[in-house]
């Protein structure tokens, strides 16, 4: 499906999928096929051991976001689909990253560490491993200033997200 | 009772009414076809030369019957050859469920002989698949591919099983009316069934607005056109469709997968919509203020050019996908759910309207086609319908497809058994056997196939030979792949680039090897005499046509122009 790419912008949706081998991969090829591209995919169980929750950040405009929801409705394995609102939703993403940490350079690097609220994780005579939880523009920056240090190494999760307030994730496929 | 997972398979297919099976055996299948052996008083297995034509057989037995085709294939090769197949029947929604063995589970994902990931690759062009990885899950998943395969919007389905579940032992329970549908069935919603008893009155309440609105809409409208799709076939809502029609005076235009759920000869009815569709239908569309389109999903083929499609009209559009609502088309409106369900539902909001003017103006647009020549395709269809008019067609794809759809008048739902979607040469005589085996009374079906086609499946005639199946092969011979030469001649300046057959086979000779009578005809009184002749006998034959190269289909839209601007008339 094509998409003008002066129109993406980011979305992030949250699927419940039955938890059973090959779900992932459903789910991923459907975006891929029908042109999707994900930013980024995280995915584990729930507090239901048949559930599995997959949190899915896309690029795309509303009538592609729209098209793809009814898509995802349609895999026998999707049990439930919320694109989640920004302003309605809190979400995370985890970062470890390996920066060079010379003995002078330790110091900068902990007032980052503060100002960040990360954690440090491990430390050797040459580098450091810390932790940054945060939303996509925190890491964003924290990964900006670490640069200057020299990052060695670094992974991060997929985004997590649920919507704010009392309720929860629920579907109604008729509309 | 204790029995193995293969006696288990065919214990479930039993317990869904199948009485016949199209496939092939092979290593991992060996336990399934010992079981089949065995319940060969139940289960009547039909043998193809390929599995392809096996899986082909078991869609056209779906949409010749409404009823879920079933085919068995082994692992690895016999599996991958159904990949087609199963996506034929994906893109034109027809129910089949694919069983495929697989190498036992412990040397899977070690590269073993004749092992392929089947349930991997048919993802993308399957309803739902499973790889059954014990013997304890295998009928309950068994009862849900069925359930998944007939229930909203039908698609194919296939169950892989491993030798070592078909061997394996458990306890069987069978199972009977409510029982056989399982447990998923609740996840689903409301508007992908058929909703009936209480789920209809819940359905009910929350369509109600959509309905209403709906209703105004037709109220409103001064040129409403109904655009019938396959939808209204698979969903049996024809008569409502012809109801609606005449409350709210509106001519009808067909999809491909449309046709014959209104009858050819109905005074509403306009004809094919598309590339190759009519001028009367291509121009409605463009003239119409409402657009209703039921159980369509506005392909590229019937399009053309999407922004200017239905360009003067509000659309609103019934299907029980709701993926379907605003993918190619934006609508103004839309109603999910199955189609007899909403149609019979809006009936009774809408009160009867007159637009004489409008149907006036419609049915003028409707043109006699008149040629000259002596022996052409619409001759010769024309002709077959006549002595045969409600007989099943199936096609191969290429021009003999479309002369076919634009040409023989479908009377009936499920009489034009043909690959839309994905367009498979190739898909004609495997189709046309299984839609003959569907039929209890034993009636021919014509093949309506062309040369280029039919030399992608003509290993089958051996099946159908043996088998006694009664398929009429006509076979459009103009020595081309017709359709690709047509673009040719139309977009690549006469540059007929691999589309000359210049080449066998002898035809005639090919039906001898068969043990088929074989008559080729080159004019009208000899195709009609022949046809006539091969009807009544109903034995599987081969009548070849030979028609000229550079015959073409008309009209014709070029690819992505507006649907009223045609290239060729």
């Amino acid at each position: 499906m094509y998409i003008n790419p002066k129109n993406l912008q980011r979305y992030t949706v949250g699927v419940l999928v039955d938890n059973e081998p090959g779900v992932l991969s459903r789910v991923a090829g459907l975006f891929s096929r029908r042109g999707f591209n994900i930013e980024s995919l995280a995915v584990g169980p729930t507090q239901d051991r048949e559930v599995s929750r997959i949190t899915i950040v896309v690029l795309g405009d509303d009538a592609h976001i729209e098209q793809l929801v009814q898509q995802l409705y349609k895999l026998i394995s999707v049990q439930k689909v919320q694109v989640m609102k920004p302003r309605n939703s809190v979400e995370r993403q985890l970062l470890l990253v390996k920066v060079k940490a010379a003995i002078t350079e330790r110091e900068g690097l902990m007032r980052l560490v503060d100002i960040f609220k990360a954690k440090v994780l491990d430390v050797t005579k040459n580098a450091m491993t810390l932790q940054i939880t945060g939303d996509n523009d925190k890491i964003t920056a924290m990964l900006g200033l670490l640069e200057d240090y020299g990052i060695l190494e670094l992974v991060r999760t997929g985004v997590v997200a649920l919507e704010r307030g009392d309720g929860v994730m629920n579907s109604d496929l008729f509309d | 009772m204790k029995l193995n997972g293969a006696a288990i398979l065919i214990e479930c297919l039993i317990e869904q009414g199948v009485g016949t099976v199209f496939g092939f055996p092979g290593g991992a299948v060996l336990p399934i076809y010992d079981e089949l052996y065995k319940r060969q008083d139940r289960i009547n297995h039909v043998l193809t030369a390929h599995e392809q034509h096996a899986g082909h057989a078991a869609d056209g037995y779906a949409r010749a019957s409404g009823k879920t085709g079933v085919c068995i294939a082994t692992s690895g090769p016999g599996a991958t050859n159904l990949v087609t197949p199963i996506a034929t029947a994906y893109m034109d929604s027809s129910p089949v469920v694919f069983i495929t063995g697989n190498v036992p589970q412990t040397l899977m994902g070690t590269d073993s002989f004749q092992e392929a990931d089947i349930s991997g690759m048919t993802m993308p062009v399957t309803k739902h698949n499973y790889l059954v990885t014990s013997v304890e899950k295998l009928a309950q998943t068994i009862r849900e591919a069925f359930y998944i395969a007939a229930s909203g919007r039908p698609g194919p389905v296939l169950v892989d099983i491993p030798k070592d579940v078909q061997i394996a032992e458990t306890e069987y329970t069978p199972a009977t009316g409510d029982e056989l549908i399982p447990a998923l069935s609740m996840k689903r919603s409301l508007a992908q069934l058929r909703p009936n008893g209480e789920a209809l009155e819940r359905y009910k309440v929350k369509a109600e607005p959509r309905l209403e609105r709906a209703a105004q809409l037709i109220a409103e409208a001064h040129k409403p056109l109904i655009y019938c799709g396959g939808g209204v076939k698979l969903s049996g809502a024809e008569a409502e469709l012809l109801a609606l029609a005449d409350r709210a005076d509106a001519p009808i235009v067909s999809s491909l997968m449309g046709l014959g759920a209104v009858p050819a000869d109905n005074d509403r009815m306009l004809g094919l919509l598309g590339m190759h569709g009519t001028h009367a239908a291509n121009i409605a569309m463009q003239r119409c203020d409402l657009l209703i389109a039921v159980g369509v999903r506005f392909s590229d083929r019937a399009l053309g050019n999407a922004a200017s499609f239905a360009s003067n009209a509000k659309v609103l559009h019934i299907d029980i996908d709701r993926a379907e609502i605003n993918k190619n088309v934006t609508t103004t409106l839309h109603i999910t759910g199955d189609a007899r369900v909403v149609l019979d539902l809006l009936l009774s909001r809408v009160s009867q309207k007159h637009h004489d003017q409008w149907m006036q103006q419609a049915r003028s647009m409707i043109e006699e086609y008149l040629s000259d020549e002596l022996f052409e395709p619409r001759k010769i269809l024309k002709a077959m319908s006549e002595t045969a008019p409600g007989m099943t067609v199936a096609t191969d794809v290429g021009q003999h497809q479309m002369w076919t759809a634009q040409h023989f008048p479908f009377l009936r739902p499920r009489q034009l058994i043909t690959s839309g979607g994905l367009g498979t040469m190739g898909f004609g005589l495997g189709a046309a056997m299984g839609a003959a085996c569907s039929d209890p009374e034993g009636r021919p079906v014509a093949l309506i196939t062309g040369d280029g086609s039919f030399r992608m499946n003509l290993t089958e005639l051996s099946t159908i030979a043996y088998y006694n199946i009664p398929v009429i092969v006509v076979i459009f011979n103009n020595g081309t792949l017709g359709m690709v030469r047509q673009w040719q001649t139309l977009f690549f300046g006469h540059r007929y680039s691999q589309t000359t057959l210049d080449r066998g086979p002898d035809f005639m000779k090919l039906a001898e090897a068969y043990g088929m009578e074989g008559t080729r005809v080159d004019n009208m009184d000899a195709l009609k005499a022949t046809f006539k002749k091969a009807f009544d006998a109903g034995k599987p034959c081969i009548i070849e046509c030979m028609l000229d190269i550079d015959e073409m289909v008309a009209p014709m839209v070029a690819p992505g122009s507006p649907i009223d601007s045609f290239c060729l008339n």
